[in-house]
């Protein structure tokens, strides 16, 4: 959506006031098939042309097809250390709240205020109100922060944090690995959250040691003394407080078109959803899939991947289901081949691509039937988010692989 | 400069759309998104429930294909209006289509921000429910109130945002104003920061 805010700017003659703080990524309507050239997206070629023009025009760079760094924005934007905890990140997307698992302050913008920032450097903003959520515990095996996510969204509602940057804290969030971090984070829009965020600390900081845009020598010195100093203080209070117990939660799997419309996956639905072709009362384990997806800003990272990997290995994708996996940046899929785990997703009869956004969303092109069940690792469940009459199960990937052996919606334990 | 026609008075009878979580994808599908221009959007507006699948055979009982919402420049809407994708041509549909209010209890962030970037009001009201019998309301941004057959009712919004609405401003030029001094916080941010700006 950037060429859309550098285009009008553009027209306007209004000039991007420093290039070398702006990125752009080819990530939403890129082709990920293996060999990808460009788009299978209607009308979209056009979109890239214009994206690839308007940047070179301005001197920004692209992370393009082709290019080892090129990724989901919110995937490869934390693991090139271009997201750094302090920093202040604006992106026309709603799932830039992501990158706040770093410490920054990131929120997802319209293309108006897009134009705004690359304008002036700034944004004008109301200020937001403060909520923290505190989860104590440690998630059960087989229990993974998408997991805990959709726990908060059904416990809290889909506005349940309207306006707010909401702080993760307590035990379970600092356990987590970054990655996890991450996926905690992405989902925080789902919330009405402007952001999420969680406190940096050590584990952040050895993660991102060495990425190849974060700080080295002796600016990395002098930037984690600053980091060490951002998390909230003691005594700090906030407009809203929850406190949420990580041991209560098990695999939710979506059964709706909200993100909120979640249960654990042994629950039965709680009410009709015509959509989806559910029924109140009905168990979800053992409806028939035919389509499972891994990957997203959500769930493309390396942990995600291992983690349908370990439920895949030696075993198959069930007769008459479609299953693919797009990994969330090119260094993921470079790293996952090093394990060797695309292997174990080719060899169970998962399609191994290229990275993007893929089938997170549908904007027109090959896709999937009106309605097709999928179960996926993604993080909206929409009305026609993955195509027209689509019904979309949204689950952590252990889930989506275990289904899609099951050929029908699994625990993964 | 202008942004857009500012939003002062808007009247009509205003057609409900009472349910919760409408999210842009709703408003309009990506599938429709499909130039780079906002012009014309309308059409597209609410694609998925408006018109049959795969056709653009109008479903009639869909609320703005009801005859006496044709003309309705405002919508009602439930909680959360506006969730999920922050692409504004969600707000451009609505306005190319003629809306100017948008009346819900709630309004998720990203949507609220890119409605008075484009002339459209975000309004906060409670009780909505209570606005759709059909007669006609008028919308007072200036006064924040709604007046419906013989009662008023106050409505929330931000202030920047109101000033944005009725004075159609541009924020781009009000920002430039503020020019040095945003230059000299870069400078001194910069410095005590370097690794933001390598
Ligand atoms: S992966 Fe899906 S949710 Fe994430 S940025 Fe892409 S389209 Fe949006």
């Amino acid at each position: 959506m950037g060429s859309v805010a550098l285009q009008s700017l553009a027209e306007a003659r209004r000039a991007v006031v420093d290039p070398d703080r702006v990125f752009a990524m080819i990530d939403h309507i890129v082709d990920t098939t293996p060999g990808r050239t460009g788009t299978l997206v209607p009308g979209g070629e056009a979109f890239l042309t214009a994206t690839r023009e308007a940047c070179a025009a301005a001197g920004i760079r692209v992370f393009d097809i082709g290019d080892g760094e090129q990724g989901i924005v919110h995937v490869a934007g934390p693991e090139l250390g271009l997201a750094l905890p302090g920093a202040t990140i604006v992106c026309p997307d709603s799932h830039t709240c992501t990158q706040g698992a770093l410490g920054a302050l990131a929120w997802g913008i319209g293309a108006s205020e897009a134009e705004h920032a690359l304008a002036t450097g700034t944004l004008r903003m109301t200020r937001a109100g403060t909520m923290r959520i505190t989860i104590d515990g440690r998630l059960g095996h087989g229990v993974t922060a998408k997991d805990l996510a959709l726990a908060l969204l059904a416990r809290f509602g889909a506005d349940g944090g309207q306006g707010m940057a909401v702080e993760y804290a307590g035990e379970a969030v600092r356990a987590m690995e970054v990655e996890a971090r991450l996926t905690l984070c992405n989902m925080a829009t789902e919330f009405g959250a402007m952001t999420g965020l969680i406190a940096p600390d050590a584990v952040l900081f050895a993660w991102l040691r060495g990425r190849p845009h974060a700080p080295a020598g002796a600016a990395w010195e002098a930037a984690l003394a600053t980091w060490r100093e951002l998390a909230t203080d003691d005594g700090a209070t906030f407009d809203i407080e929850h406190c949420f117990d990580a041991r209560d939660v098990a695999p939710m799997i979506g059964w709706g078109t909200s993100p909120a419309q979640s249960v654990a996956v042994g629950d039965r639905a709680p009410a009709d959803n015509a959509y989806m072709a559910v029924e109140g009362g009905a168990p979800l384990l053992g409806l028939p899939i035919d389509a499972a997806f891994i990957g997203s800003c959500t769930n493309g990272r390396l942990s995600d991947l291992r983690a349908a990997a370990d439920v895949l290995r030696g075993r198959q994708v069930a007769p008459g289901v479609r299953a693919w996996v797009v990994p969330g940046s090119t260094s993921v899929r470079a790293a996952a081949e090093a394990e060797g785990l695309d292997r174990v997703f080719t060899d169970a009869g998962f399609e191994w691509r290229e990275s993007g956004c893929s089938m997170c969303f549908h904007a027109g092109g090959p896709g999937l039937p009106p309605g097709s069940r999928v179960v996926s690792s993604t993080n909206r469940n929409f009305e026609g988010r993955q195509g027209v009459g689509v019904r979309t199960h949204i689950a952590s990937p252990a889930t989506v692989a275990a289904s899609a052996v099951a050929g029908v919606l699994a625990d993964p334990r | 400069m202008t942004a857009f026609p500012p939003v002062t008075i808007v009247s009509g009878v205003p057609a409900p759309l009472l349910r919760d979580d409408v999210d842009t994808d709703a408003i309009i599908p990506s599938r429709e998104i499909n130039r780079v221009s906002k012009a014309g959007l309308g059409q597209a507006l609410f694609a998925g429930w408006r018109y049959r699948v795969g056709t653009r055979d109008a479903v009639p009982d869909f609320v703005l294909n009801r005859p006496e919402y044709a003309q309705a420049a405002i919508l009602l809407g439930g909680a959360n209006f506006g969730c999920g994708s922050s692409r504004e041509h969600a707000v451009w549909a609505l306005h190319d289509w003629g809306i100017r209010v948008v009346i819900a209890p709630g309004f998720a962030p990203i949507f609220r921000g890119n409605c008075v970037r484009n002339g459209v009001l975000p309004a906060v009201l409670d009780d909505v429910a209570s606005l759709a019998d059909g007669a006609p309301v008028t919308v007072d941004l200036a006064a924040q109130r709604v007046r419906h057959g013989g009662r008023t009712h106050g409505f929330d919004i931000a202030a920047p945002d109101k000033a944005m609405l009725l004075g159609g401003l541009d924020a781009i030029d009000l920002t430039r104003q503020l020019g040095p001094e945003i230059a000299a916080f870069h400078a001194r941010d910069r410095a005590a920061r370097p690794w933001i700006y390598a």
